[in-house]
């Protein structure tokens, strides 16, 4: 009876960190575009889901393996962010009479941008349901089984956090992102190319939203509506973590992917509303977040 | 003064002229018609109610969803057991209520938190009806009992007059001004004694009173209604488009944008159902980037320019 | 009894102290001066009375009530009004507006259509703006933007009046027209506290002075007392003082 117990929460535990890496990951994304190129992208579920879908076309057509894709679908994505950020978001910085009104016009620009990512997928691949198998075989821990891909996923997750801190720690790139989301205006001043830098940042933000994306096609279904979702998620986390921390966002999806794996345990289908009562009781007692000053 | 005077009877002869114009559709007009300009109505109540709060604070909700697809649900709930009437101002109660909700848990703090928090209602309250429904009903989706046309029709224009009125007034009193204050410096305003925190919930609910009502009253339209129907993200985006596109500032900005987006969505929807709403996402940003006063602001602007050239030559 | 009292008001932003145990007295009807050199704490102190933020520690009472913990509203209703150092106009509406504002929304009570243009006219008359009522707030000078704030603070009939740098950036002319607003609101019987580095102002116009550095209060008396004060002058002007 005991060990039916520990395998029922080792299990819960483990897609909880599972959901959390990948949770974590995107939100870091997120912080990087809001914290530093100030930048609310509700598009960033979009990206999400280009990557995943990037992945699943390289898989299926190509048959080119996912976890060696990151290095095309990661690139891609980055692309994209980089070459909006240079053309749209940073017009839109150079008209907006004040910080507030950017925030609030490129917001209202990534609204744009999630109908026009959204649709465009559903016309390249379909508004279905689609999916493919990779590692779909278990091994067996302690009278457990786990899907191989789940494991090799987190572990992916957790690699892709651990390398994004120590560039942030480590490079003088990393330190120029620091620098500017301390204070810009500072940064700019101190020889800092801001504009460069801003658009580096939100490139960054899309490269980690499309290698959640990879992350999640390894196992899960994908489909071109699913970036709603994950952009409510990745939302929530950074709030849970502290707006404007980085490793807050972190530790937030952690935190929240433990929950939806016990959430989904208990009550499959609450985790959203279980997500949102997180998020109410954050704005009532602590809207600073975790880690949030 | 005589100019201001024959300036006002002007508009109120042309309003009540478009409004007998607008009263005679359903008697004449074809039913293909009555159908297209009720959707008009709907979109202008919508996309109207959005600015009266969004327009002035800066304080961009993308909830119109919830609040409709609360009055949708309300009048799906009631069924044929109540009026019409009391239908619909049972789904605006419901809505403003839920506005009060969201607006005391966010409005007390940065506007972020509002974005952030709105962006994901829709969403959320689909998946818990959803799932409310699946555990405890065992069924997904209502039946509706239909109203005819002209009733759906004289609804909404009904709730859009009374609607425009609403704003009008509020816009002429000192409420409207605070609003504006608050979008100017919201600091400023809060020390010069404007209670900010309960003006932006109060005024927020009277939006969403209307999104509610409009919902309930159009809730007949679709025979079958289930949280997917109901709780749309595209009605959250197209008003914001609409009032965008059309101009924020005065009050029949939002009107012309939702004429021209409503017309367009169905003259794209039968044809190219995806590429309309990618289309829509394309002006959307094109709006931001070029149009930041809408189409007024921009009309004003060439109209400026032109008297400008005119003046040149003399 | 003063009409505002603070007692060890502290206030910390990250791991330093912006305001540091400060006590301080206004007496009703006075003419307080508040200097020091920038970031000694001066418009956080403001901050910490307004209410735009609170206290970490410490007390602060307005006639005789505590008003720690009350919203910047409800201060303000209670009769204490302020100017920014930034100035905060409504910059897209009427000169006539932002003041109307605080005509109606400034005081306790429901206030008439009429009282509000009344009082609203009276004040942009008293600040000498009453030809700007139509002008956008935006349009205005540095000069008349400020006094436009003072306006809007006035419409809300205040007891004390809170001014923060309201010479900053203005030539000698428009100072020496500010000064003279200031004597004129202090004839009103309206106590005024007001954050000022033009050093001139300072010690023709207020009866008394407080002095903060690095959020401490180092010095408190009338002007003269201040200027030969030791700490002081070594705080503005460093050791040079005795060479």
């Amino acid at each position: 009876m005991g060990s039916c117990m520990i395998v029922t929460i080792l299990d819960i535990v483990i897609s909880g960190l599972l959901l959390g890496g990948i949770y974590a990951v995107t939100a870091v994304g997120l912080s990087l575009q809001y914290g530093v190129a100030r930048v609310l992208n509700i598009a960033h579920g979009e990206f999400i889901m280009l990557g995943a879908f990037i992945t699943f076309t390289l898989y299926t057509r190509l048959g080119i393996d996912p976890l060696i894709s990151f290095a095309i679908c990661g690139p891609v994505v980055f692309a994209v962010g980089f070459v909006l950020y240079r053309t749209l978001f940073t017009r839109l910085r150079n008209t907006s009479p004040t910080a507030g009104a950017f925030e609030g016009n490129s917001m209202l620009a990534c609204f744009g941008l999630l109908f026009i990512i959204q649709n465009l997928a559903i016309l390249i691949w379909g508004a279905d349901i689609k999916g493919y198998s990779y590692l779909a075989f278990s091994v067996d821990f302690w009278g457990a089984r786990f899907a191989v891909n789940r494991l090799v996923t987190l572990g992916f997750a957790v690699a892709i956090c651990l390398v994004f801190y120590f560039f942030l720690a480590n490079t003088r790139l990393g330190k120029a992102i620091r620098a500017a989301a301390q204070d810009p205006e500072t940064a700019g001043l101190m020889g800092v190319r801001i504009n460069q830098v801003l658009a580096l940042c939100f490139g960054f933000g899309a490269l980690m939203a499309g290698l959640g994306g990879a992350l999640i096609s390894i196992s899960y279904k994908i489909q071109p509506t699913m970036g709603l979702e994950y952009t409510m998620i990745a939302l929530i986390v950074i709030v849970l973590g502290g707006l404007g921390s980085i490793p807050g966002s972190f530790v937030g999806g952690l935190v929240l992917g433990l929950v939806g794996s016990i959430v989904t345990h208990v009550e499959p289908g609450l985790s959203l509303v279980a997500y949102y009562v997180i998020f109410m009781l954050l704005l009532l007692i602590r809207p600073t977040g975790i880690l949030g000053k | 003064m005589e100019k201001k005077t024959s300036k006002r009877v002007f508009a109120i002869g042309l309003t009540l002229l478009i409004l007998a114009l607008a009263a005679a559709v359903p008697v004449y007009a074809p039913v293909y018609t009555v159908i297209l300009i009720t959707s008009i109505l709907m979109y202008m109540i919508i996309a109207v109610s959005w600015t009266i709060f969004s327009g002035p604070t800066g304080y961009i909700s993308l909830a119109s969803a919830a609040f409709f697809g609360a009055g949708i649900y309300t009048a799906a709930i009631l069924g044929s057991a109540v009026p019409l009437p009391l239908v619909i101002l049972l789904g605006a109660l419901v809505s403003s209520c839920l506005a009060l909700l969201v607006g005391g848990l966010t409005l007390r703090l940065k506007g972020i938190y509002f974005v952030m928090f709105t962006f994901g209602l829709v969403e959320l309250l689909l998946h818990f009806i959803l799932w409310w429904e699946v555990t405890m009903c065992g069924t997904t989706g209502r039946v509706v009992p239909p109203a005819g046309n002209a009733t759906v029709f004289y609804a909404m224009l009904t709730i859009l007059v009374v609607l425009i009125l609403t704003v009008f007034l509020i816009r002429r009193s000192r409420y409207g001004m605070a609003l504006q204050s608050v979008g100017e410096n919201e600091e400023a305003a809060a020390h010069a004694g404007v209670h900010v925190t309960a003006l932006k919930v109060v005024i927020y609910s009277v939006s969403a009173l209307f999104m509610g009502a409009a919902g309930a009253a159009m809730a007949t339209r679709w025979t079958y209604i289930d949280p997917r129907i109901a709780f749309n993200p595209l009605i959250s985006f197209v008003p914001v488009l609409m009032a965008i596109f059309g101009g924020i500032r005065p009050i029949y900005g939002p009107i012309i944008g939702a004429a021209i987006f409503t017309y367009l969505e169905e003259f794209l929807i039968t044809r190219f159902p995806y590429y309309y709403m990618l289309i829509f996402g394309i002006i959307m940003v094109v709006a931001i980037l070029y149009m930041p006063d809408g189409l007024v602001g921009l009309t004003r602007r060439v109209w400026k320019r032109m008297s400008r050239s005119r003046h040149a030559h003399t | 009894m003063p009409i505002l009292e603070g007692k060890g008001v502290t206030r910390y932003f990250g791991g330093l102290a912006a305001v540091s145990n400060v006590d301080f007295q206004v007496e009703q009807g006075e003419v307080l001066g508040l200097i020091g050199p920038n970031g000694a704490g001066k418009t956080t102190l403001f901050n910490l009375i307004s209410a735009a933020i609170v206290p970490r520690s410490g007390n602060i009472t307005f006639k005789g009530k505590g008003i720690t913990g009350l919203k910047p509203y409800q201060i303000c209703r209670m009769g204490l009004a302020r100017t920014f150092q930034t100035v905060k106009v409504f910059g897209n509406m009427p000169v006539l507006d932002n003041v109307l504002l605080g005509a109606f929304f400034g005081r306790e009570g429901y206030v008439s259509p009429a009282d509000a243009r009344a009082t609203a006219g009276d004040a942009l008359d008293f600040v000498g703006l009453t030809h700007t009522a139509g002008a956008l707030a935006k349009d205005l000078t540095l000069a008349n933007q400020k006094r436009l704030e003072v306006a809007r603070a006035l419409a809300t009939r205040p007891e004390v009046l809170l001014l923060d740098e309201m010479m900053e950036g203005l030539n000698a002319t428009e100072v020496n027209r500010a000064m003279e607003l200031v004597r004129m609101i202090h004839e009103k019987g309206i106590t005024v506290v007001m954050i000022e580095h033009v050093m001139k102002a300072i010690m023709s116009v207020c009866g008394r002075i407080m002095v903060l550095h690095h959020g401490a209060k180092i010095a408190e008396g009338t002007p003269q007392e201040v200027a030969a004060n030791k700490t002081v002058i070594e705080v503005y002007f460093g050791e040079r003082a005795d060479a």
